[in-house]
Order: C-alpha cells, then structure tokens, then sequence
C-alpha cells in the first residue's frame, strides 16, 4: 500500500468535493445561459426556445441605454487595455532587464499591490482623489480609473513572459551589430508579443467587467455596461438580462481562452 | 598560423573585478590572426569572462584589449567586428534560418536580398542550405550549432569568438563538430577564440591553448607544450591523465634531479629551475610513458605488485603499488600488446621508464 503511486482521487470525498464544486462555480452560469433562451417573460418558467430576449436587448425599450453603455465599455477597455499594457511593457522591461536596481522588490510589490487591496478600496480612494483634485466625473476618469488598475493586470504575463527570454538573444543581436533599439524592437518585442497580448486581452477583460470602481468614479448619467446591467436590475430583473449576460459571458471566454492560447504558444521552445 | 607577424587579439594587464571579487588577474596574451586559440580551464576560471570581455558584454575594470592594433575595450558590442557563437546558440527562435543567419549582414547595411543571398550561401558552407526555410526549434541540436556558426561567420567578422559551442552535443556528434569547426577556421581563415573546459577538445583542435585558473594563466603554449611540458602542477593534473607524486628531492645535477618517493624508492626526473635539494615538490609521469616487466628493463625501475587491471576499450590501465611505496598507473595500449606484457593481479612486477619522462613541477 505504501509503496503505491500517489494518487489523489484515492482520498476520501474526492469525487463529491469536486462535483460541489464545479455545480457551485458553474451552476449560476449554466441556468442564466440556458434561461436567457427562455420564450417565457418569466424568470422560472420555462416554456421553449426562443432568441426573443436577444432581441429586446437590441432593440426594446432599454435598448438605447444598453447600446450608449455598451459602445463606452468596449472604447474604455480597448483604450485602457492599449495603454495600460504599454506601460506595463514599459515596467517589466525594467524589472527584468534593467539588472538588479535598487528598490526592485519594493517595485514590483507597488506594481502588483493593486491586484491585494480590496477593489472598495481602490473605489473610494480613487473617487477621493478626483475629487479632491477637482476632476469632473464622467467617461475620462472612468478610463484613467481604468488604464490604473489595469495596470497589474497587463504586467503580469507580460513579466512572466520576460523572464523565460534568456538575455543571450539580445546579446546575440548586439554581437550581430544591431543597435539597442533594434535589439529591442527586432527581437525582444516578437518574443514578448505573447506576454504582451495576454496581458492586454486581460486587461480588456478587467476592464469590460468592471462595476464598482467604475460605478463609485462614473459621472451621473454616464454607464458602462455593468452600471447600466445594475441599474436595471434594481427596477426587476428581466430575461433580458439574462441575454446580455450571457454575451457578456461569451466575450469574457473568448478572451480569456485567446489570452491563454497566446501565452502558450512559446515561440522559444 | 600561416601569417604570425600580425597580431589579431592583443590582451593588455585585463584585470575585470566585481566589488570584492577579482574575475580575472592581470592577464596579458596575444593571439596571431588566422589561429585557433583556445582558452582552456574549470569552470570559474575567468576564461568565459575573458571571452565576454572581447566580445563586449563585460566592460575591462583595468587594461586594454587590441583588435588588429585598434582598441576596442570601450566600443559597445555592435562596433567591434567580432562575432560570438554562444553556449545555448541563441538562435532567434521566431526567425526562420536564412533570416537568422543574414541578421548580422542586415544589421551592417546590406539589403534584405543581398543578406539573405550571402546567408544563403553560408549555409550552403554548412550544408544546411535545404534547412534555410526552418525556425531553429525545427533543428537538432547539431544542426542548431551549425546554424549559429553561418550566422556569426555570415559577416566575415575579424575574430570569432566561441563559448563552449560544443558542450551541448553528444560525444559523438561533439567528435564531429570538432573537426568541422578546425576545417572552417581553416577555410576561412579567421581567427578563432576558443573557450572550453574539455582538455581533450582542446588538444584536438587548437593552435596554441592558455590554459587558466582561478583569474590567472597558468601556460600558454602548443598543445605538444602543454601535455609535454607542463609548467606546473595544476596544468600536469589539468591536461590529460598523470601520475602525481609528492617527492623530495636528494641531489639536483645538470637538470636532472634524483628524488625519493618513499619506501626507499628513488628516481631521477627532469627538474625545473628554482628546485633545491631537500625540498618537497610534485613529481608528473604520464601513464602512457610506463610499461611493466619482470625484470629491470628501462634506467629508471621501480619494484612493485599489479593491484588492478582495467580495461578501458582503447587501453588497459594497470594500478602497480610499489612495495612500501606511492602507486603508478600504467596504460597500455591495446595495439601494443605485443610488445608489452599485461601482467595478472598480484604479481611483481618492475616499473620501466625512460630517463626524463618524470618531471618535477612547481606548485
């Protein structure tokens, strides 16, 4: 017995443990996707297929709203999730390549904080700060709200990314008379791009999803897309959230399956 | 070393320290154009830093480093018109090969076409012309090792410098390697710098070796020199396999001393300047240099009984402890065995060998 192979689902309640909870995790996800095809008004009841509450979303009485809030969250991801990963490339080039500087480890904790404090937290600093600086509240501290805590997001595999490139590349390419910049943008960059896609792609995600910062920073009258899912279901939830959720759900998978084949792809091996 | 007027590599009082610790100390050589240069030692012995410092990755805390009579220790890597082949080849591995190999000629000017023409042909030098389409992760090893040599060599650098390009291969292909690598110094006509720490790869290949340790060279000579003549102890132990002796020396006559080696054995080598009577010093045999008999053959013979016969493929290696005294191995090559009895396990046996081939040594 002893000498046999260690095995884990030879351990007690294994099996059950794990059913628990994958229907905990995906339970919520299955109902609201299935229930969003529901042909019936009601939450509960199910009375056939139908794609009738993708079609309110587009085109019923909160569709307007949906629309405004939709277009802003995808131009403040994209325009958070663009700029927040250069200067997340910006920062990891100097962690990993800039040699052991001072203040190294204290930076990299100052970069990956963010990700430990407590998302209210970040929120109420956040709106303090506009305030207290006298920033009028609308779709631009939203995005700079954004591009900030986004930040960690994008650093992350960007960094990981770096530190499996061995820097005899670069070398090579300095040895191969190639100027710093070449070095850099000839092959430092074509091997970083998979660090530096996933990172963007989860930024953008972060981004997109994002409710409480967004709705504690937010001018009045200006929505995001889960400020605006928020505001309403507070009047009801209707099957019409459901749909939007569940194509919120389908761009998350979507990006979170691209970042993760990007990052596997390694160019190096 | 066809042209040994002209001096490629001129290495002046390099010293390189970091903070407390000296890499290398004060090392002064000069390496002629067109030879294959290797500088030989363990690992730590500051010739990699050597090597990086020519190259240009370690900038030289003290001293100059010549390249054709120009200085070059303050140039940054792209402006010395050196190339190296690195230890892991450092292929770009989102490149394809033609690509990879032309990078240094685009880097100096030429145009996308002419690059990958002269790549071309470089490969063609290597015969990998069929590969030329590949990214490298699609190469063996050897094949990878042949690519980073197009491409350091593709811009007809004037010094090539090479980091234990072959520590990665296995034997047989590193055999191989070995010889391609001396046929293309010598059909290009290049200065190769060689570093390793494979005694045996640098025997085979080399013009001249500095052999180096702990920050400091230690000989610098023909592979002929080293192995022969080994100045010191450390070099003796380095190169090849030798049988090393403490003795005291009794009498020191015409370069020749006469030593104890314990158990009332004595025996005459070939000393070194500086060696006085009574002192205790290391003595070096080469095992290729002894054979057994049954009776005293050779005007040095020691006594002594077979411990140990071990075949070793090529070679039989005998272990003969001489009666109260140090302990010899003895190699006999098999083709040899006509000549040179193999005695069995346990018998007495005389230890033969010419007058000189032991030589005392300085620590």
């Amino acid at each position: 017995m002893a000498s046999k192979k260690f095995d884990i689902q030879a351990f007690p309640g294994f099996k059950p443990i794990t059913l628990l909870c994958l229907i905990v995790l995906y339970a919520p996800l299955v109902i609201v996707t299935v229930y969003s095809f529901n042909a019936s008004a009601s939450l509960t009841n199910w009375e056939g297929i139908s794609l009738r509450w993708y079609a309110d979303v587009f085109s019923g009485p909160e569709s307007e709203k949906f629309k405004i809030a939709a277009r802003n969250s995808f131009i403040i991801a994209i325009i958070a999730a663009t700029t927040s990963t250069a200067i997340a490339t910006l920062a990891a080039t100097a962690m990993v390549r800039g040699g052991a500087f001072k203040l190294r480890t204290v930076s990299f904790g100052l970069i990956s904080m963010p990700l430990m404090v407590p998302e209210i937290v970040t929120a109420v600093a956040t709106l303090i700060f506009f305030n207290a600086i006298g920033f009028d509240r609308g779709l631009l501290t939203i995005l700079l709200a954004h591009i900030a805590f986004c930040i960690p997001f994008a650093y992350l595999p960007i960094q990981a990314r770096m530190q499996g490139i061995e820097d005899t590349y670069e070398q090579a390419a300095l040895d191969l008379y190639a100027t710093k910049r070449q070095a850099f943008t000839k092959i430092l960059m074509p091997l970083m791009m998979p660090g530096i896609i996933s990172g963007f792609l989860l930024a953008f995600i972060v981004s997109l999803d994002d409710f409480i910062i967004t709705n504690f920073v937010k001018g009045a009258g200006v929505e995001t897309l889960p400020t605006a899912i928020f505001g309403s279901v507070k009047q009801g939830i209707k099957p019409n959230i459901m749909a939007i959720s569940t194509m919120l759900l389908g761009v998350s998978v979507v990006m979170v399956t691209l970042s993760y084949l990007v990052s596997k792809s390694d160019k190096t091996k | 070393m066809s042209d040994t007027s002209q001096i490629a590599i001129d290495v002046r009082d390099a010293v390189k320290r970091y903070g407390d610790f000296t890499a290398l100390k004060r090392i002064s050589l000069s390496i002629m154009d067109n030879e294959f240069f290797t500088l030989l030692g363990p690992s730590g012995c500051g010739k990699t830093t050597l090597l990086r410092m020519i190259a240009g990755f370690e900038d030289v805390t003290e001293g100059a480093i010549f390249l054709y009579g120009d200085e070059i220790e303050n140039l940054p890597p792209n402006k010395r018109p050196v190339n190296t082949v690195f230890q892991n080849y450092a292929l770009f591995p989102h490149m394809t090969i033609l690509d990879n190999v032309g990078f240094g000629l685009e880097m100096r000017g030429a145009s996308k076409s002419e690059a990958r023409r002269k790549a071309g042909e470089m490969l063609e030098l290597v015969q990998l012309s069929q590969f030329s389409a590949r990214k490298p992760s699609q190469l063996s090893g050897g094949q990878q090792q042949r690519v980073a040599l197009a491409r350091a060599l593709a811009p007809k650098p004037k010094v090539l410098l090479l980091d234990e390009p072959l520590s990665a291969l296995d034997l047989k292909l590193r055999k191989a390697m070995q010889l391609e690598l001396k046929h293309l110094q010598r059909e290009t006509g290049i200065t190769f710098i060689f570093v390793t720490h494979d005694q045996e790869e640098a025997l085979t290949m080399s013009d001249r070796i500095a052999v180096m340790s702990a920050g400091e060279m230690q000989q610098l000579g023909t592979p002929n020199d080293i192995y022969e003549r080994p100045h010191n102890k450390f070099v003796a132990d380095f190169i090849g396999e030798t049988n090393l002796l403490e003795v005291s020396v009794d009498a020191v006559h015409e370069g020749r001393a006469t030593c104890h080696l314990g158990g009332g054995h004595e025996l005459t080598c070939n000393a070194v300047t500086g060696i006085g009577v009574g002192s205790k010093v290391h003595m070096s045999v080469r095992p290729e240099r002894l054979f057994t008999s049954d009776a005293p053959v050779e005007a040095e013979s020691l006594k002594g009984k077979v411990v140990e016969n071990v075949f070793i493929g090529t070679d039989i290696s005998t272990i003969v402890n001489l009666d109260d005294g140090p302990q010899f191995t003895i190699r006999t090559s098999n083709s040899d065995r006509g000549n040179k009895r193999i005695f069995d396990q346990g018998a007495e046996v005389f230890v033969n060998m010419e007058l000189g081939a032991a030589r005392l040594l300085v620590d």
